[in-house]
């Protein structure tokens, strides 16, 4: 008996599984061709637990929607129940990437609500450890979006960079990433003696590397190829749409809140603000890569100009008074007592506090009633209003170029949920 | 330290002592009252009237939009406060602007017509108190569940045990 011949293979092309669908539901099958996916929440390139809804055109986005909140945790809620010192570790927590920033910006806040008057050496430690933060942040951005690219070596590059700086959080700290180190009123320790030490020698280090991780991208074709003329966003779109920090800069938008309207004696520094006009994802990367050597210049100012002097306000009732004080004197010990025990009481009205954070305009608004909590506590997280400008910048374009789009907006997670 | 005594309250009294600020010229007629208070001025407005002002605030330069938030003052009434901090890249100053809504009509229209970015600020006040935007494009949860039950940034919502 002759084998079976085998049946013919017949395997539908696209066009028929299109007529296919068409006919099923009755619909014309020359228009009906877009395909809506889902991206994320567990996808590694959306830096966290982003999900975006896709309409796609074959290979082409035809509309986009975020879908956010897996990561709230009503960190806003959770500040009303707290006095306004305990309100400090929760803000590491918002963005992670930058707790630094995140203690500045609530601590100036309240400051503002009090009229507090900060010691010049508190500051510049702040402004330090703010550009620090940045270059940290930077390199995080940097490293995760080469690696969204396809360039694994960067990213090994820049954690190595970033570990040397957590460990400088550690030493000042006690802690690499929620560090909690800025108070109400100053700063929380006098850093270690090898603090400046360490600080010297990576600020020394740094641009050196920068150049390295320059070397590894700038001129590389391919790098070039996935980011020139990708994601582009004009700066009237970039108003309308709420984006701040390095992509406004990228749009062509001269806005730096640290020389536009300083904070923390930002003022007392001398730094450029780099802009770019095009636009694009290979804006936003080029000006990353100069605001990098500029928080370098920064901090190195602020290192050699650190003035010696306490680290704190002048303000005992609403400052811890030092150990070696608390336990000597009564009155020390009586507002330790009532500082941790009462918290302490910030004159009612509210304020808004805006800093130029790694990622754009941070802003906390602090509203007081009078008493030692605070009545409501809002976060304006550049992140957040930055992800609304994700479907402009995608619309039209492929759909690997999102991939690059959201790795240039440098968004995280845990400040767009709170 | 901060003095109370230091704040101006009052439309009369603010509009008399910064006429030449260009958020107090272009809110002449529309504001209910004012307030300059830690170096920040603040101008309430009534509730039709609100897009209105921020068409008025943006012509006279304050071009950026910078938040959207609310403040819950339960149980006094109007119970919710509208913020709305409005930045301007040319005179570097901000300006707030607030609206009062009662707990029976929460609702006021929304701002996305002036600036498109306020679509997710207005959808996340919309969420965590309950307040409702008109004409709004997208009005949905933003933060929490579609299927939530209450709005967890009102006061009366529990922080604790079961809801």
């Amino acid at each position: 008996m002759a084998p079976l011949a085998a049946p013919e293979l017949q395997i539908p092309g696209v066009e028929d599984v299109i007529a296919d669908a068409a006919r099923h539901n009755g619909s014309d099958p020359t228009k009906d061709h877009t395909m809506v996916i889902n991206m994320g929440p567990q996808h590694p390139s959306t830096h966290g637990v982003l999900r975006l809804v896709l309409e796609i055109d074959g290979e082409s986005v035809v509309a986009l929607a975020p879908d956010i909140g897996y990561l709230h945790t009503g960190i806003e809620k959770t500040c009303e129940a707290k006095f306004y010192q305990q309100v400090v570790p929760l803000t590491d927590r918002i963005d992670y990437l930058s707790p630094m920033s995140n203690n500045l910006c609530y601590c100036l806040a309240v400051e503002k609500l009090l009229e507090l008057e900060i010691p010049e050496r508190a500051q510049y430690l702040r402004v330090l450890l703010n550009e620090l933060t940045r270059i940290q942040s930077h390199l995080v951005w940097l490293g995760t979006h080469a690696m969204d690219i396809g360039a694994l070596t960067v990213f090994l590059y820049c954690f190595r960079e970033r570990e040397e700086i957590l460990r400088i959080f550690e030493g000042v700290a006690g802690q690499r990433m929620m560090t909690s180190y800025f108070r109400i009123g100053g700063v929380s320790l006098e850093p270690p003696t090898d603090f400046y030490e360490r600080v010297r020698n990576f600020l020394k280090m740094m641009p050196e590397k920068i150049q390295q991780y320059e070397n590894l991208l700038t001129g590389n074709p391919i790098w070039m190829g996935r980011l020139k003329g990708i994601g582009y966003l004009s700066a009237a779109d970039a108003i309308a749409l709420g984006v701040t920090g390095p992509p406004l800069r990228a749009s062509g938008v001269d806005w730096d809140l640290r020389r536009d309207m300083p904070y923390s004696g930002y003022d007392k520094f001398q730094f450029k603000v780099p802009v770019s006009q095009e636009g694009d994802v290979w804006a936003r990367y080029v000006v990353r890569m100069e605001e990098m050597h500029e928080s370098v210049k920064i901090a190195q100012q602020a290192l050699d100009g650190m003035p010696s002097g306490r680290i704190v306000a002048d303000a005992p009732k609403i400052i811890l008074p030092d150990r070696e004080q608390m336990k000597t004197q009564m009155e020390s010990l009586i507002h330790h007592f009532k500082i941790v025990t009462e918290g302490f009481g910030v004159p009612a009205g509210e304020v808004l506090q805006a800093i130029e954070s790694p990622r754009g305009e941070m802003a906390y608004y602090v509203v007081s009633d009078g008493t030692a909590k605070p009545y409501r506590v809002h976060m304006r997280n550049p992140s957040f209003a930055t992800l609304q400008a994700l479907e402009t910048m995608c619309k039209g374009r492929l759909l690997a170029d999102v991939v690059a789009v959201i790795g240039s907006i440098d968004i995280v997670l845990g400040e767009i949920d709170r | 330290m901060y003095d109370p005594a230091s704040a101006v309250r009052g439309t009369e009294a603010v509009f008399a002592a910064y006429p030449e600020v260009p958020a107090v010229v272009a809110l002449k007629d529309l504001a209910i009252d004012a307030k300059y208070d830690r170096a920040e001025l603040t101008i309430t407005v009534a509730r039709e009237n609100l897009v209105a002002a921020g068409r008025a605030v943006q012509a006279a330069g304050y071009n950026f939009l910078e938040d959207v938030t609310a403040v819950d003052w339960y149980p006094s009434e109007p119970r919710f406060q509208i913020t709305y901090h409005i930045l301007s890249h040319s005179l570097k100053a901000r300006i707030r602007l607030h609206v009062r809504l009662d707990s029976g009509d929460a609702s006021v229209d929304t701002m996305t017509a002036v600036w498109p970015s306020a679509n997710f600020y207005e959808r996340e006040v919309f969420d965590l108190f309950g307040v409702h935007f008109g004409g709004h494009p997208n009005l949905r949860r933003i933060m929490m569940p579609e299927d939530w039950q209450g709005h967890p940034l009102r006061k009366d919502y529990p922080v604790e045990g079961y809801r």
